[in-house]
């Protein structure tokens, strides 16, 4: 598909440059938790990052994005401030979620992304009701949810599907296909034909793509988005990718073979983004220097984070619930 | 004044409040065809149309979640469960999400949902559909919880619920869906979190609420008969409960008797009477008690049912007992 498509070079380049920024905010988001700097549960978006990228250079501001554990990249390609998220992370007060979320839930409603999400699917159940408050108001918006492959198991995600397709919602469903649900290989626990059967058993109109191809996704993103915001209802994207790293950040991913994680890093979506342009003349000083920025940037929100002040010890009790004092 | 059931009540609260907002809007099952299993939503598919009064599949985990969804992006869903005990389908999307959403995302976000979910036995309903799961939702940060004991509350409560910012839990009884009652109109809505005292007395403070409201007046009347003046107090919201009401009647009763149809362990009466055992242990002339079912799964037959209801006898002999005890 991408040899039909023929985007401009300063698309690539911007797809390329936005892929960079993830990576690094991964990169070291990863690090930091192995290093004890961050708490809890921080999941890395490293060698997903083309699908984010691809999807989000097609939505607008305000469309709608749920995304899952996984998050970063979601955020970040929807034009999440990094240094607010990085914040987020650090736990620090003037975070995206006032330090109250973490790696989790960041969620930046003045983008419209309702949240990354601790309970696997349920951010698509969430997306398929911002759908429907869309379709209630009228308003001329889409949701997209991002989900992995793991969630194509959950009872929630396939009564979403139905949902969607039922009340002919506004909703483009991405589903990230990394091999795993967690520490076990999905194909193992997952009968019948595959994701895109379950998808189009729906009646949902699905395709597959490599997800590793920013360009392919970028390509079929336009594509799809351009079918739900004409009014046709849900579609389906099943983009095909590896994750590099464990589940976790403290997941050193041993029941992987090195084969096949060596074989899954071969395929780097930002390297083949950088080859793409570098054949069409880019100088590599230029997609070096495109890489330090994303670097420098990263840095930058880390030392910020680092110094910004913690979370005052009043607002644990703060936006509980309107009634009744926390007691 | 108009007399009205309680699933009448309902029906004029909720047309009244779709009168006033548009972005309130109500899903669950059998809505327009069936009218809610108490005909509490009766005809109002036809005057509101199918997309706000929403037929769905039944797909607990999906309803809940795509009202929290369309609750985040500006509409004021009316989620119907139709028993409690199908709550627990939901459990995971209330609890996780829907509780949580405003706080751990730092205050961007509310989610003005209400979540009608009737308890309680009737008529045989066995174990899977006589549910009393109240202490459940009180125990999770975040949500309302509201037990209208009659007509007006019926209308007036359920007014207030569909205007609260937050999640309210809200409670109907199913034996009290027919019962009738007198109802204003034009009331406005009921401050949420303010008790009723039903029937004035001095020597012991009933506390209850929902169906055990009018068991508790009965065991009243009979107590006055034998000497015993007791004051009996319908909390209306469960969360936050109305510790002041109940607080002033014990400091002039000296005796608390808490009332419900819930299981005893662990059922909301525990944390009633240990709030009140640790701030009024002084004022208290005997031991505080709670009356609830015992810990069985609610049985079929009738005269094994009927061992699981709290009767007005029950409450006569418990108040009687505390009457005569000496400090």
């Amino acid at each position: 598909m991408s040899e039909a498509y023929d985007p401009s070079l300063e698309r690539v380049h911007g797809l390329y440059a936005t892929m960079l920024l993830i990576r690094a905010f991964d990169e070291h988001a990863g690090q930091a938790r192995r290093d004890g700097h961050l708490r809890g549960s921080v999941h890395e978006y490293i060698g997903q990052e083309a699908i984010a990228t691809g999807v989000g250079a097609n939505l607008l501001k305000r469309d709608y994005v749920s995304s899952y554990h996984r998050g970063h990249g979601h955020c970040l390609a929807k034009g999440a401030d990094p240094v607010s998220m990085m914040k987020e992370l650090y736990g620090k007060a003037d975070g995206l979620c006032g330090g109250k979320g973490g790696s989790m839930h960041v969620a930046d409603f003045a983008l419209g992304i309702l949240g990354a999400n601790g309970v696997v699917a349920d951010g698509v159940t969430l997306a398929v009701g911002a759908a429907q408050a869309v379709k209630l108001r009228g308003e001329d918006r889409i949701v997209t949810a991002f989900f992995g492959d793991g969630a194509m198991n959950r009872g929630p995600m396939l009564e979403a599907l139905n949902w969607a397709r039922v009340f002919d919602l506004p909703v483009l469903f991405v589903c990230e296909d990394n091999t795993y649900s967690d520490k076990t290989r999905t194909a193992s626990v997952t009968g019948g034909p595959g994701i895109l059967a379950r998808a189009s058993a729906f009646g949902i109109p699905a395709e597959s793509i490599d997800g590793n191809d920013v360009i392919a996704v970028d390509e079929a993103a336009a594509r799809l988005t351009r079918a739900v915001r004409s009014g046709q209802g849900p579609v389906f994207l099943h983009a095909k990718t590896y994750r590099w790293r464990g589940h976790l950040a403290l997941d050193p991913g041993r029941y992987r073979d090195a084969q096949e994680v060596s074989r899954g890093m071969a395929d780097d979506p930002i390297a083949r983004a950088k080859a793409w342009l570098f054949a069409r003349g880019v100088k590599a000083e230029s997609l070096a220097a495109d890489r330090e920025a994303a670097v420098e940037r990263i840095r930058s929100a880390v030392s910020q984070a680092e110094s910004a002040p913690w979370p005052r010890p009043e607002i644990l009790f703060t936006d509980v619930q309107d009634l009744g004092a926390p007691t | 004044m108009t007399v009205l059931s309680y699933a009448e009540a309902a029906r004029l609260a909720l047309l009244q409040e779709m009168e006033r907002d548009p972005n309130v809007w109500v899903l669950g099952e059998d809505l327009g065809p069936e009218g809610g299993v108490a005909g509490q939503y009766a005809g109002l598919q036809q005057r509101f149309g199918k997309s706000r009064v929403v037929d769905t599949p039944i797909s607990e985990s999906t309803i809940m979640g795509a009202a929290i969804g369309a609750a985040m992006c500006g509409t004021r869903p009316v989620v119907e469960l139709r028993y409690a005990d199908f709550g627990l389908c939901a459990a995971d999307e209330i609890v996780n999400q829907a509780a949580k959403a405003r706080y751990m995302l730092g205050g961007q976000v509310r989610v003005p949902a209400v979540i009608r979910q009737p308890i309680g036995m009737r008529d045989g309903m066995a174990a899977q559909h006589s549910q009393s799961t109240e202490a459940w939702w009180i125990h999770i940060p975040g949500l309302v919880v509201v037990a209208p004991s009659t007509p007006a509350d019926n209308h007036a409560l359920l007014k207030a619920a569909v205007r609260c910012d937050d999640p309210v839990i809200y409670m109907e009884h199913k034996e009290l869906w027919t019962v009738r009652g007198e109802v204003d109109e034009s009331a406005a809505p009921a401050p949420l979190g303010n008790a009723a005292v039903v029937r004035e007395g001095r020597d012991v403070t009933i506390v209850t609420w929902s169906s055990m409201v009018s068991v508790c007046l009965a065991a009243a009347q009979a107590l006055a008969e034998s000497g015993v003046s007791a004051e009996v107090i319908d909390l209306r919201t469960l969360w936050p409960w109305d510790k002041d009401a109940v607080f002033a009647s014990v400091v002039r009763s000296g005796r608390l008797l808490v009332v419900h149809q819930a299981v005893r362990v662990g059922g909301f009466g525990a944390e009633i009477v240990s709030e009140v055992a640790e701030q009024l242990f002084d004022k208290l002339k005997t031991a505080p008690r709670r009356l609830g079912a015992p810990r069985v799964p609610v049985p079929y037959s009738e005269p094994l049912e009927m061992r699981c209801r709290i009767t007005a006898d029950d409450i006569v002999a418990a108040a009687i007992g505390m009457a005569r005890a000496e400090a």
